[in-house]
């Protein structure tokens, strides 16, 4: 789970990491009146997305009023597909060196590793690409954690300034103490900053939760619809699905993540263009299948499904029900057409005889018959108009 | 011969009385696995389908001398009983668990490595020695006795794969999922190692996925040593980056992870990457050339 910028400074702030001060406003008048005891202000737009500044995200403002035209501007903001709903005004900081400071599983070594680069301010990935002795990497043992003098030791071999060392020091202790507590994947701060008065600063915060994990922290599940940009996604999360969005028009149901990893290759390499993700799991009943159609239609871009199934604990029978019972309750207006081996599939294939469902006896075969309609009802308008 | 697994397991199942526990424990033995006793926190003195239920991990070892254990606990407390599994001294923990902390499997695995156990998993199917035995969830009629080794990162796939070489007649040695989080105890390199130490089994399967970099250090193994011929498959060619594709484990992030360039490592050390399940077992089957299957 990504944290928007705000929420992964307040869990930074209140670990006693210095952020820049400010504050959350939904409305432009909001904005306005946070300005006012801030001076001059960074009005950021809180979504999920790279490059805000670039967008237009991210403005700056000297007064109430302009923190107020600056908010305007940004609030409801198209930022690549997701809407911007609030923004983040804080004060301004004046920064006189930008360094690099990020904690992240480092899984070939089963362990997590603090990263330190006196390269701040731009891309990490771009500094491991081109320069990657500036980054230094120190492994933490889980048993002991973050040792102070690895921290300095870090630091030093880093090149940071030994004028606000103790202050960057305990900067970094506290995105440690942040990742342990609040089970973070990944705890970045880019850039980590030392300002021209010699302040050191938490600039930015980048924090990954996991997902695995929320359950310890039933604060921060709760503000797991925030994180979530796209709609349809949060419907899948709350049906129980692993769901990913990928902006093509045949919708992919299967069963195991990596059949369906699978399943999405297959198609591309036959020429469709994969809508999504989507696991069913393992033992998938009848509704959990008829769930999974319904998320897929309400994907006005899906124009037709392709449907993996091999039944190890999964029953072929319990699949054809579902969508059966599909077609039973509403009209299905796109070509589906479903691959089934395993348990039961024999009874499965006899159950969904006669009904619309396209059975194929390869994943191969079902995409191009799916392909095939879609071409056919776009060329003959219908279906087109969803 | 097979791997991990044989005639020889004495199987103790964590989690026993649960639904999952009890549900797979019928069709492990159905598949003829030696499950010697269950472990269930107050449940001891009873048992599962004449299964001794104990207590405690230690007394369950104690008692029957088990010496593999699975465990189907769910993902909130899945660490403790991995933990518990290797104080006790059990040289192989399999851990059928899907959604475990990351930060609790980072201080397993540092403690089971501690312990000198082998962990498989978690969030893993588990593995099969075809006819002699199996220690997790794997549908029971999809194996064949035989000696190609398969090694997976997914669940679901596996049985895909072990199905298309039984449909064709090629059986296997030993079948091994090893899980899709991002930390896992027994990594491809390490089930690679067991295979060509092993003498039933002639070549192997390894299905990869998008994420991490195990892979290619199994390509670097691969290159290192002379020892059974490898064919590769890599689910998630077509997956976005950054985007965490069902598996835990299976997201490219900062570069890292993406499949061309575990495509690459395979090739560059001569290992094929097959197009498809059908495509591997082809290959397998050329490998093969003319051995007969048992």
């Amino acid at each position: 789970m990504k944290l928007q910028e705000y929420m992964g400074k307040e869990l930074l702030r209140a670990v006693g990491v210095p952020v820049p001060p400010g504050g959350v406003a939904t409305t432009p008048e909001e904005a306005a009146e946070i300005a006012r005891t801030l001076g001059s202000v960074a009005v950021k737009a809180q979504v999920l997305v790279g490059g805000r500044g670039k967008a237009g995200g991210i403005k700056l403002a000297n007064s109430p009023e302009e923190a107020e035209v600056a908010a305007r501007q940004i609030l409801g903001m198209d930022l690549k597909g997701l809407t911007v709903e609030k923004v983040l005004v804080e004060q301004q900081v004046s920064i006189a060196q930008e360094y690099y400071a990020g904690i992240t599983l480092d899984r070939a070594n089963h362990s997590y590793i603090l990263m330190l680069s006196s390269m701040g301010g731009i891309d990490i990935e771009d500094v491991a690409a081109s320069n990657p002795d500036a980054i230094i990497r120190t492994w933490i043992d889980p048993a002991y954690g973050l040792l102070p003098f690895q921290i300095r030791d870090a630091m030093f071999a880093a090149g940071f300034e030994r004028s606000a060392f103790k202050d960057l020091q305990n900067i970094i202790a506290g995105l440690y103490q942040v990742l342990v507590e609040e089970d973070g994947f990944l705890v970045e701060v880019n850039p980590l900053a030392v300002t021209t008065d010699g302040r050191a600063i938490a600039a930015d915060a980048k924090v990954d939760l996991d997902d695995s994990a929320l359950f310890r922290h039933p604060e921060l599940a709760a503000l797991q619809s925030e994180t979530i940009g796209d709609p349809l996604e949060q419907i899948a999360s709350e049906k129980g699905f692993a769901y990913v969005r990928l902006g093509g028009d045949v919708g992919i149901i299967g069963n195991g993540a990596g059949l369906v990893m699978m399943t999405l290759d297959v198609v591309k390499q036959v020429g469709g263009n994969p809508a999504n993700f989507l696991d069913i799991g393992g033992g998938a009943r009848a509704e959990v299948v008829r769930n999974a159609i319904d998320v897929l239609l309400q994907d006005e871009n899906v124009k037709g499904i392709v449907i993996n199934i091999f039944g190890g604990i999964t029953r072929g029978d319990e699949v054809a029900k579902g969508l059966l019972q599909v077609a039973s309750e509403r009209d299905i207006p796109v070509p589906i057409a479903i691959r089934l081996a395993g348990t039961r599939e024999a009874e499965a294939l006899e159950l969904l005889e006669g009904s619309s469902f396209i059975p194929a006896a390869d994943l191969v075969t079902a995409t191009r018959s799916v392909l095939e309609q879609m071409q056919e009802r776009s060329t003959a308008g219908v279906g087109g108009q969803r | 011969m097979a791997i991990l697994v044989d005639e020889d397991t004495r199987l103790l199942v964590q989690g026993i009385t649960g639904r999952e526990g009890s549900f797979h424990t019928a069709q492990m033995r159905a598949y003829g696995t030696n499950v010697v006793a269950g472990v269930t926190p107050c449940k001891g003195g009873t048992d599962v389908d004449g299964v001794p239920v104990f207590d405690t991990v230690a007394e369950a070892v104690a008692q029957t001398n088990a010496n593999a254990t699975v465990i189907f606990v769910p993902g909130s407390f899945g660490a403790d009983p991995i933990m518990n599994a290797a104080d006790a001294g059990l040289p192989l923990i399999v851990s059928i668990t899907e959604h475990i902390p990351v930060q609790d499997e980072v201080k397993v695995y540092r403690f089971v490595e501690d312990r000198g156990s082998r962990l498989i998993g978690p969030n893993c199917p588990g593995l099969v020695s075809s006819g002699r035995c199996k220690v997790g969830i794997m549908p029971n009629q999809l194996f064949l006795e035989g000696h190609v080794g398969v090694v997976s990162r997914s669940g679901t796939l596996t049985y895909e794969m072990v199905n298309e070489l039984t449909r064709r007649g090629i059986g296997q040695s030993t079948t091994v999922g090893i899980g899709g989080d991002p930390v896992i105890g027994t990594s491809f390199t390490d089930i690679l190692r067991l295979f060509d130490d092993d003498d039933d089994t002639q070549a192997v399967v390894l299905i990869g996925e998008i994420g991490g970099t195990d892979e290619e250090e199994a390509a670097e193994y691969i290159g290192s040593r002379i020892g059974k011929p490898v064919v590769a498959f890599i689910s998630g060619r077509t997956a976005p980056p950054g985007k965490r594709m069902g598996h835990a484990g299976a997201i490219i992030t900062g570069g890292v992870g993406g499949p061309q360039h575990k495509v690459d490592a395979f090739t560059a050390v001569g290992v094929p990457v097959a197009d498809s399940i059908a495509d591997i077992a082809e290959r397998i089957e050329v490998l093969l050339g003319a051995v007969p299957t048992r």
